[in-house]
């Protein structure tokens, strides 16, 4: 039944209808003439309010508004993949069709392409009894992504008539079951989910394994868990966004879903152009055939803004209960925040820390616990892990947004401006930072790169806590005077931050780093330094051995030894017991 | 057929009420006559079933509640549009103010424009030389890029902001149509001044639009003249094809203007006293920069900012560089030492230069150099709070050599005259040549190859001299 009102009063996103209407709570409705996409945000006696989800200029008291009778909901179907939507799934190359360069208001466009026709193989028989999650079909979407679409969570019942294989569109009938009440009911390859309410599961598991990055400073000190959660914060101009697609580049997610939150518009453009050219080193395909975009840019309208991160976690589940390892990139969480304050001050609601709206903690906390490693409906085992940019004002990381967050998560990347400065990248300070997941993560790792490898990283984590401690001191002194052992360890934490924390994106052989390769690196440096120390312990001058070109050379080895090349390690160790017994040798 | 309203229920600062309202929409400006003789427009902010809460862009001056005529002119606030519009002045509003008669106009704009979509977007790749050293080198400057100036109050960014503009030739393609669009809010009379005078010598008043909200002038009209501004860009760089280059001067008189509104409509405003929607509204101008696919126009935006007490944690540089595609930062102190232009590279950036130097565009080298420069010039900092402590002399052989590299950049480098325009080659060369004072273990920014091609220059050089002062012996 469609219930309609009309506009009382307007107020930038926030119109208000007077009376009980009948509306429901979260109800997606069509505001005004031109139609505009709007939410039930809040119900009372005399007053209903409504965020528009587009621009309000020239609408007028008066003007109709009408119900849908359901909540804000995404789309679900073969053709999300490779795609690029705004903050409520519409799809931005269909709109660009129709109202040209610029956005318009009131545009009617199906979120995904409802002519086109896939390739669909069935995977249930007559008389099979489904549930919620059955997979039902299969559809090669990309080539690297073969969806698999479900009975929709909340239907069960036994198939009555299936099509057969063969090319379909996404609202051709699949299967027809008949459920238990003996009503019959149509399935196709579409289905719906309101992005508020998190897609149902069987059981969560712990986290156990680490989604891979290729950069050191997170896979090997501060690494992230499919299915786990992640903070980077940092001031502008810190590299969040670099950080974030450099994560969506090389991660070894199935599928990753990009989410442009309040950002800018030619960041956006930039991803959808390298991703069209660039090519997954592992897999071969293209990596837009297995990225999804959304992108609300920060002049887009700011409801839409508030709802693209439930949207983006929504498509992200969805593919999940498929059995995937989903990873979300979110940039920036904090103008999602800034969202919710800007719409809580339009409702003149009561203010908490700096104007943002008290309930801020909750949402933070509701969008982070969807991510997670999960056993699905139907049975499969998929998981997703997010990434969420902060955006600090004034880089200062008490701010409630940053704070907040920082309760939910656990991982945290802090990005530092002196490092950024200094242009050293990624500016990830791995003295603020950590990962909760290591403990977890240890068997994994030892199973699978090397059972030293928690131990070299603990080694590598304390020289550089030393440096700073050091440094202090150094600040106060000069470095001239500091004990021989003293400066050895400044000399190697250098190696350490140059030759491995620091990582160059631009770089062909350093963007992406196996972990086999980490592993290695660490293994070099540490037994410099073990070498070093000995020189040391004979007495050997520090002043000396720091002239040594060996440290330089062990620096650029994230440079000079490629992927493929791990055998040339050997020589590096070779070349360190050279320098030992050269030194030996001339100063014995 | 129009009805006007007479009277007004509430006068509030800039903001007035007017009752008994049917049939205006959200945002639709309305013209009020004052005594029958003073027009005022006004933008509809706040709308209920007869009511409206109207915002006058002229002040309320002279308002009373009885003395008005209100009339509704169904449409948000436009602007008129042609080519003639080159060359000419207006007030914060787009009407003419240097005395030459209206414009004809081939085209009506709703002023607050519509969001590109992000599909439709060419990603900026042209840079833009502007002949100065830092700016090229370090914070290299893109067509269809929105990069700011961060100032204080007493620093020369207008200066710096009129030698780019004067400078700014457009790369190999200079053949082609450009024009400058300058939007002036709350900026005194001499600033204006000052870039008429300047766009004059230079030749280039035919290719100027300007917009002046100057300091005595209306401050809700400054929320309007960057919109309408940005408008006349959008007009010229897509309908015309043109290279545009807007100058929005000052943006902090902007974002206090938003404030004054926003606290007269009693909103409840988050930091410092600015409303929760200022990143909004920044971001739906700066946006407005770009290019888009199918046209060989461009918009490209040198917003000038003065920092509050220097101090860019403040909310408007904040919220800006969030936006911005980076930023250019003026130091107080480089320009007490007389470097023009005072410009602190460090936390000077420019996010799209990567994709836009390098080979084929500038040099090979251009990159490496450039994050080296900075890696460098970093460690200068950390050596000279070193000095502050324990002296100059105790200082380390190494860190001395830091304490030269870093006068010699910032007086060689950074340093220019106000006419000076250099060639990125010469830009680069100066790099390598400061370089050179370090030894080149200390260079781990610079990939093994280039460091052998390039850095050899200033030993060439030396080595040139010596053959030559052999000769001559």
């Amino acid at each position: 039944m469609e219930l309609t009102g009309n506009i009382y009063g307007i107020n930038g996103p926030i119109v208000y209808l007077k009376g009980n209407l009948g509306f429901k709570m979260s109800e997606m409705v069509l505001v005004g003439k031109q139609k505009l996409i709007g939410e039930v945000i809040s119900l009372t006696k005399d007053t209903t309010t409504i965020q528009v989800f587009e621009e309000t200029t020239g609408l007028k008291p008066g003007e109709e508004v009408i119900s849908t009778g359901s909540a804000i909901s995404v789309t679900l179907a073969p053709g999300i993949i490779g795609n690029i939507f705004d903050g409520i799934e519409r799809p931005l190359k269909e709109v660009a069709k129709q109202s040209g360069a610029f956005i318009s208001r009131g545009i009617n466009v199906s979120s995904l392409d409802t002519q086109k026709l896939w390739d669909v193989h069935i995977t249930v028989n007559i008389g099979d009894y489904i549930y919620g999650g059955t997979i039902i079909a299969e559809v090669p979407e990309t080539s690297a992504i073969i969806h698999k679409s479900m009975v929709p969570p909340n239907v069960e019942g036994t198939v009555t008539k299936v099509a057969s294989d063969g090319s379909y569109t996404i609202n051709d009938p699949i299967v027809t079951i008949t459920d238990n009440e003996g009503n019959e009911k149509v399935l196709t390859l579409t289905q719906k989910w309101p992005i508020r309410i998190p897609r149902p599961i069987t059981k969560r598991y712990s986290s156990d394994r680490p989604l891979i990055t290729g950069q050191r400073i997170i896979d090997t000190l501060f690494p992230i868990a499919k299915g786990g959660t992640a903070a980077i914060p940092g001031g502008f101009g810190t590299g969040k966004t670099m950080a974030q697609h450099q994560l969506a580049k090389w991660s070894d997610a199935d599928i990753i879903v990009y989410i442009g939150c309040g950002e800018r518009g030619n960041e956006m453009t930039e991803v959808l152009e390298d991703f069209s050219k660039l090519v997954d080193p592992k897999s071969g395909n293209l990596l837009l055939d297995r990225t999804t975009l959304i992108a609300n840019t920060s002049n887009m309208p700011v409801a839409a803004r508030e709802a693209s991160i439930y949207t983006g976690i929504t498509l992200a589940e969805y593919y999940r209960d498929m059995g995937y390892h989903v990873a979300i990139m979110a940039d920036s969480t904090s103008r999602w925040a800034e969202a919710l304050r800007e719409l809580s001050g339009r409702l003149e609601e009561m203010p908490a820390e700096e104007g943002f709206p008290a309930y801020l903690a909750s949402r933070l906390s509701a969008f982070y616990e969807r991510a997670g490693f999960m056993r699905n409906l139907n049975g499969t085992e998929g998981s997703v892990s997010i990434i969420g940019a902060v955006s600090p004002q004034g880089g200062d990381f008490s701010e409630p947004v940053t704070q907040n967050t920082k309760r939910f998560v656990r991982c945290f990347w802090a990005l530092d401006k002196s490092l950024a400065y200094a242009r050293h990248f990624p500016a990830i300070q791995w003295l603020t930072s950590y990962s909760e997941y290591i403990s977890d993560l240890g068997p994994w790792y030892s199973n699978n790169v090397g059972t030293d490898f928690v131990d070299c990283r603990n080694q590598l984590l304390s020289i550089l806590t030393e440096e700073s401690k050091l440094n202090e001191i150094v600040k106060l002194i000069g470095s001239d005077v500091l004990p021989d052992d003293q400066k050895l360890t400044l000399e190697i934490a250098k190696v350490i931050r140059l030759g491995f924390v620091q990582q160059n994106a631009y770089h062909p052989s350093d963007t992406y780093v196996p972990m086999e390769k980490q592993l290695k690196m660490m293994r070099v440096i540490l037994y410099l330094y073990t070498k070093a120390k000995q020189l040391l312990a004979l007495n050997m001058p520090m002043s000396l051995i720091r002239e040594d070109a060996v440290f330089d050379k062990v620096i650029s080895i994230k440079y000079d030894v490629a992927n493929d090349e791990l055998e040339k390690f050997d020589d590096y160790i070779k070349q360190i017991d050279e320098f030992y017994e050269r030194f030996i040798k001339t100063n014995g | 057929m129009s009805v006007e309203y007479l009277g007004l229920s509430e006068i509030n600062g800039p903001l007035v009420v007017l009752e008994g309202v049917q049939d205006a929409s959200f945002e639709e400006i309305v013209e009020i006559t004052v005594e029958g003789t003073k027009t005022k427009l006004g933008r509809i902010v706040e709308i209920y079933e007869g009511k409206a809460v109207i915002q006058v862009f002229e002040g309320t001056e002279e308002m009373s509640l009885k003395n008005t005529h209100t009339k509704l002119t169904g449409h948000p606030m436009e602007v008129a549009l042609s080519e003639d519009i080159l060359g000419r002045i207006f007030n914060g509003v787009g009407h003419p103010i240097d005395g030459l008669g209206n414009i004809l106009a081939k085209e009506t704009r709703n002023v607050n424009g519509e969001p590109l979509n992000p599909c439709s977007r060419e990603y900026p790749r042209n840079y833009i030389k502007t002949g100065i050293s830092t700016i090229d080198c370090l914070t290299t400057l893109i067509r269809g890029q929105k990069l700011p100036i961060f100032s204080g109050n007493g620093l020369p960014h207008d200066e710096l902001a009129a030698q780019i503009v004067k400078q700014a030739s457009l790369g190999d393609n200079s053949s082609e149509e450009f024009a400058i669009v300058f939007a002036a809010m709350g900026v005194k009379h001499d600033v204006a001044e000052f870039f008429r005078r300047t766009f004059e010598e230079s030749g280039a008043s035919s290719h100027v639009v300007m917009y002046l909200n100057l300091a005595n002038d209306p401050v809700v009209e400054r929320l309007i003249t960057p919109k309408v501004a940005l408008t006349a860009a959008e007009y010229l760089a897509f309908e015309k094809n043109m290279h545009v280059l807007v100058i929005l001067t000052d943006m902090t008189s902007f974002a206090e203007a938003m404030r004054e509104v926003s606290s007269s409509k009693g909103e409840i405003p988050s930091r410092k006293g600015y409303p929760g929607y200022l990143y909004s509204e920044l971001a739906t101008l700066y946006e407005r920069a770009g290019i888009v696919k199918g046209s060989t126009g461009s918009v490209t935006q040198v917003p000038i900012l003065t920092m509050p007490n220097d101090d860019i944690t403040h909310p408007i540089p904040d919220l800006t560089g969030y936006i911005t595609e980076g930023q250019i930062v003026l130091d107080r102190s480089l320009h007490q030492k007389a470097i023009y232009p005072p410009i602190n590279v460090l936390p000077s950036l420019s996010r799209l230069m990567k994709d836009g130097i390098g080979e084929g565009y500038t040099r090979e080298d251009h990159q490496d150099l450039a994050n080296q420069l900075f890696s460098s010039y970093a460690r200068v900092g950390e050596a000279r709070a070193l000095a502050s402590v324990i002296g100059e002399d105790e200082l380390s052989p190494i860190d001395k050599k830091y304490l030269q590299f870093g006068s010699s950049f910032e007086n060689e480098f950074i340093a220019q005259g106000r006419n000076e325009d250099r060639g990125i080659l010469d830009t680069l060369n100066k790099g390598w040549e400061l370089l050179t004072i370090l030894p080149r273990e200390e260079l781990d920014r610079v990939d093994t190859k280039i460091l052998d091609k390039y850095y050899k220059i200033r030993e060439i050089a030396n080595s040139e001299k010596m053959m030559n002062d052999n000769e001559s012996q």
